[in-house]
């Protein structure tokens, strides 16, 4: 399987995430696009580990694997996250009692 | 030897700077002796350089009548140095500056000592300024008189021009005597313009402004015709500036609003001089111009008549003077329009001496009848003031060419030139002699004749004016009548006419083609003319009351209206040029556009700010555009 | 499954029966099916619909991982990403009781503009990397998606971001429960110690100004 369509694939999931940030109003629908992203970039190193192994399997038995390592840490760190983030999303609807992003703009000060 | 000749400039810098940073410290008297004291001293260095003016140059007589010039230019320092073309800080004493030194000095001297007195009411610091811009006028002439080269010359030239101005609005607080100053600060100017452009012109054609080498026949082969034209007439442009010549003549009659010793100083003996010096001394470049000189002596004759005229019809005192102070310039010109360039020297130092003498007397009458200009409410002051008149009648005599006074013989020497060249110009300027004498006495027995037609209080306060005054009268009346023996023509003496032998290495004398019993008639004709003229004058105005006026009366009194003709057709229009301009290019377009500029960054900052919404999601789009622009950047326009 | 599938799979490309092999087919279906959840998440007017597409979009995720044979992976993405992280959304949601009529709606112009930027992005990545050289990737094959291999390497070369990631998982629980403190409950709490500190300092008073 030719690399690029893995390519291909990662950059469509990608800015369908991308779309999804600028198209919704909902903080929570937001966040989850940023968790799609997340999965798009994580789907394109896997991909490149195994396109690394296959290059480089002849000398070292182990290559490629810090691919899929990085893409453990990710997932990691998108979970730390996630809990932070709906933490403050729920504060925000206690105080606001909506989770319209256009009512956060308090950054304009 | 060049410290000694550069004290002379120094003494009355060193007056100014000490007057002028100290008028209200030092005492009134002080003042008075330090600006007085310095022009003495330079008179005596002047002095000292006359009489050994030899060694000095190193000239020396190989024969009496020949003599080798030696080399009187003394340099100090380049003054301007641009690549190889320099222009040096440098005196040239020759017999010329030499004349111009004492006759500055000395005259400069006497009125200075006049002015302790004449100005003794001013406040302390009022006084110091005054003194100090004396001295400052007396330094710049020196410069102007002594400088070797066109560009120190015109150093002197401009910074005579700048005290005029200061001076004539010396008592600045009257508004017309501003406008007095500004007028001839402003028709100076006119003129230095030309004078500039001559330089310029010389430069351009020969790269250097030396006299010493400019004046040669080996420059003057480099010059074609028209460079000699155009550089003599610019040359005179300067001087019609700033020796008051038709066209720009009419700010010295509004320049007598200054203090009577400034008019006499600078505006009588010095500074409208200065024009004819620098013609003098410039005697080779208008010698191969003819048709310059012959543009000269008709503007010079012109004036000379132009200015008589007017001056039968002023009742004020100064307005008189400074009329026949227009006029007798007119003369100096004439003169060198002929040719004649000593005889108009000569009438430059005469009419030094009768001139300020006059100036000095009429301070005198004004001190006395306290303050009052106008002749028709004066009278009856002859035996009230007496060495006045005696002094005044003394320069009357002498301006109006009777004999033995000194204006006899310079009045005659130019007369005989102007027969010799052209009998119309001869017969403009006996015209204008009858003229003079007619309205000089006038203007005597109406001030001094008669009865008194003033106040009582002015009456009451009636007196001769202390020793300071009448002392330099005194002073001046003796040269007044002595100062023509020094060119007696050949008329009257053989080898009489010192002055053609002293200046004869730098100022050519005319060859006069005129046998002498011509000559004998010519000077009895100006004599009688003369007598004739004060005779009628006698009779009209002896015990004067008023005059008449009539309609040719009122022209000359209002001047010819010529004034006015200058303010509609050139001040008003330039007036309203200079409107427009202001209204359409000054507002409309730079201010305009400057305007401009702070509107668009106004607006482009109101715009820019809608980008700061405190939306999140503009901020993201913002992102996801600029990603956008860098991946194509990055990408696809990375050649 | 230490046995690689070369054989079977080299069999059947030489066989030459089929244009495409099956692992080419499951792959172009997963795509086909990631890239229809993934426009439905972005698209739904209710959000638990939304949520519930993107579960659909990583279980094809996870497939993909599978081709790829990254076993490991897949399963951790089902269980953490699917299993924990959208289920917490989807708690946050039920505790916010949002539905599709209360969603908010954008303003068309700048849905327009942002899916033409995103577009635009679309386009320009794959322009640029359309002309990438092409390296292969075997899919059903590889030792490193083992979770031996693939664990051996994490204990040996990169335990240190290992013991890290735990202080950070330590940190964010922290932060998540500083955060999502009822504050009001504290205010409450004062306002109420505060309430009866002063009706006992006024007992104290009345009951001294009786003593005196």
């Amino acid at each position: 399987m030719d690399i690029k369509y893995y390519i291909f694939l990662s950059i469509a999931l990608f800015v369908i995430g991308i779309v999804g940030v600028l198209t919704r109003r909902n903080a929570i629908i937001i966040f989850m696009c940023i968790e799609l992203m997340l999965n798009a970039v994580n789907l394109l190193l896997v991909a490149f580990s195994k396109m690394h192994h296959l290059a480089g399997a002849a000398t070292n038995p182990t290559a490629g694997s810090e691919g899929q390592l990085f893409v453990f840490f990710i997932m990691v760190v998108a979970a730390a996250e996630v809990s932070v983030g709906l933490a403050i999303i729920v504060m925000l609807y206690r105080n606001t009692h909506s989770v319209d992003v256009n009512f956060l703009n308090r950054l304009k000060h | 030897m060049k410290n000694l000749i550069l004290l002379i400039p120094l003494l009355p810098f060193l007056g100014f700077l000490i007057n002028g940073l100290g008028r209200k410290h030092l005492s009134k008297g002080l003042i008075g002796t330090i600006g007085s004291g310095v022009i003495l001293g330079s008179f005596a260095i002047s002095l000292y350089v006359f009489l050994n003016l030899d060694a000095f140059t190193g000239e020396r007589a190989i024969s009496s009548s020949a003599r080798i010039l030696g080399n009187p230019v003394i340099r100090y320092f380049d003054f301007i140095r641009v690549g190889s073309f320099r222009i040096p800080f440098a005196f040239q004493i020759d017999q010329l500056s030499t004349l111009f030194l004492l006759i500055i000095t000395g005259v400069g001297f006497l009125i200075h000592v006049y002015s302790t007195a004449y100005m003794h009411e001013e406040k302390r610091e009022h006084f110091g300024r005054y003194f100090a811009y004396l001295n400052l006028f007396v330094f710049s002439m020196l410069l102007l008189v002594m400088g070797a080269n066109f560009v120190i010359m015109f150093i002197g030239w401009e910074g005579v021009g700048l005290c005029s101005y200061l001076l004539i609005g010396y008592w600045f607080k009257n508004i017309d005597y501003t406008k007095a100053a500004k007028k001839a600060f402003v028709m100076n100017r006119i003129g230095d313009l030309g004078f500039l452009l001559a330089v310029f012109w010389l430069i351009a054609k020969l790269g250097t402004v030396n006299y010493t080498d400019v004046f040669t026949t080996a420059a003057l082969d480099r010059l074609n015709t028209t460079d000699l034209v155009g550089i003599t007439l610019l040359l005179f442009l300067g001087a019609t500036g700033k020796s008051a010549q038709i066209p720009l003549y009419t700010w010295l009659p509004d320049a007598m609003a200054g203090p009577t010793p400034v008019s006499a100083l600078i505006h009588a003996a010095t500074m409208v001089t200065a024009g004819i010096y620098m013609i003098a001394r410039s005697n080779m470049l208008f010698t191969a111009a003819p048709v310059t000189l012959t543009v000269i002596a008709i503007i010079g004759a012109a004036t000379a008549f132009l200015a008589a005229t007017i001056a039968l019809r002023q009742n004020d005192i100064k307005k008189v003077l400074a009329y026949s102070t227009v006029s007798q310039l007119g003369y100096m010109f004439l003169a060198l329009g002929t040719g004649a360039y000593v005889a108009a020297v000569f009438h430059v130092m005469t009419h030094a001496f009768f001139k300020a003498l006059l100036f000095l007397g009429s301070g005198s009458v004004i001190h006395a009848v306290s303050g009052n200009q106008d002749i028709r409410t004066m009278g009856g002051l002859r035996k009230k003031l007496p060495v006045t008149y005696a002094t005044f009648l003394v320069g009357c005599l002498a301006i109006a060419g009777i004999a033995p006074l000194s204006g006899f013989f310079s009045k005659d020497a130019i007369l005989l030139s102007a027969f010799d060249t052209n009998k119309i110009l001869y017969a403009v300027g006996l015209l204008t002699a009858a003229m003079t004498a007619f309205y000089m006495f006038r203007l005597l027995f109406i001030t001094f004749g008669g009865s008194f037609r003033g106040t009582d209080e002015q009456r009451h306060h009636i007196h001769e004016s202390p020793a300071a005054m009448t002392i330099p009268l005194i002073i001046l009346a003796v040269l007044s009548i002595v100062g023509g023996w020094i060119g007696i023509p050949e008329l009257f003496m053989q080898g009489g006419d010192r002055l053609s032998e002293y200046l004869g290495p730098v100022v050519r004398s005319k060859q006069i083609h005129v046998d002498h019993a011509t000559e004998w008639i010519l000077v009895a004709l100006t004599t009688v003319i003369a007598l004739v003229a004060i005779i009628i004058a006698y009779m009209r105005y002896r015990n004067f009351r008023e005059e008449k006026e009539t309609g040719l009366s009122r022209a000359l009194e209002n001047k010819w209206y010529v004034d006015e003709i200058y303010d509609a057709a050139i001040v008003r229009p330039l007036n309203r040029f200079g409107g427009f301009v202001h209204s359409f290019i000054e507002k409309g377009t730079i201010d305009a556009m400057v305007n401009g500029v702070g509107r668009m960054v106004n607006y482009g900052g109101r715009q820019l700010r809608w980008l700061q919404s405190g939306q999140v999601g503009n901020y993201v789009l913002l992102m996801v555009i600029s990603m956008v622009l860098l991946f194509v950047l990055q990408f696809f326009l990375r050649k | 499954m230490k046995k690689p599938k070369e054989p079977f799979l080299t069999a059947r490309k030489k066989n030459r029966t089929y244009c495409m092999g099956i692992t080419q087919i499951l792959f172009w279906a997963l795509t086909a099916v990631a890239l229809f959840s993934a426009l439905l998440v972005i698209t739904s007017k209710n959000p638990v619909y939304s949520v519930l597409w993107l579960i659909v979009t990583f279980f094809t995720i996870s497939g993909h991982y599978l081709l790829l044979n990254a076993q490991f992976l897949a399963i951790v993405n089902i269980i953490v990403y699917a299993g924990a992280i959208m289920v917490l959304f989807l708690f946050v949601i039920m505790l916010m009781n949002l539905s599709k009529e209360t969603e908010p709606q954008k303003n068309r112009w700048l849905k327009l503009a942002g899916a033409v930027a995103g577009g635009s992005l679309l386009l320009v990545l794959v322009a640029a990397l359309r002309t990438t050289e092409t390296r292969m990737t075997e899919l059903g094959t590889g030792e490193i998606g083992l979770i031996q291999n693939l664990g051996h390497v994490l204990f040996t070369e990169y335990v240190v971001p290992f013991e890290i990631a735990s202080i950070l998982f330590l940190s964010a629980m922290i932060g998540a429960v500083v955060i999502g403190k009822r504050e009001k409950q504290v205010i409450e709490d004062e306002i109420l110690e505060a309430d009866v500190v002063k009706s006992e300092i006024h007992e104290n008073e009345t009951a001294g100004y009786l003593k005196h």
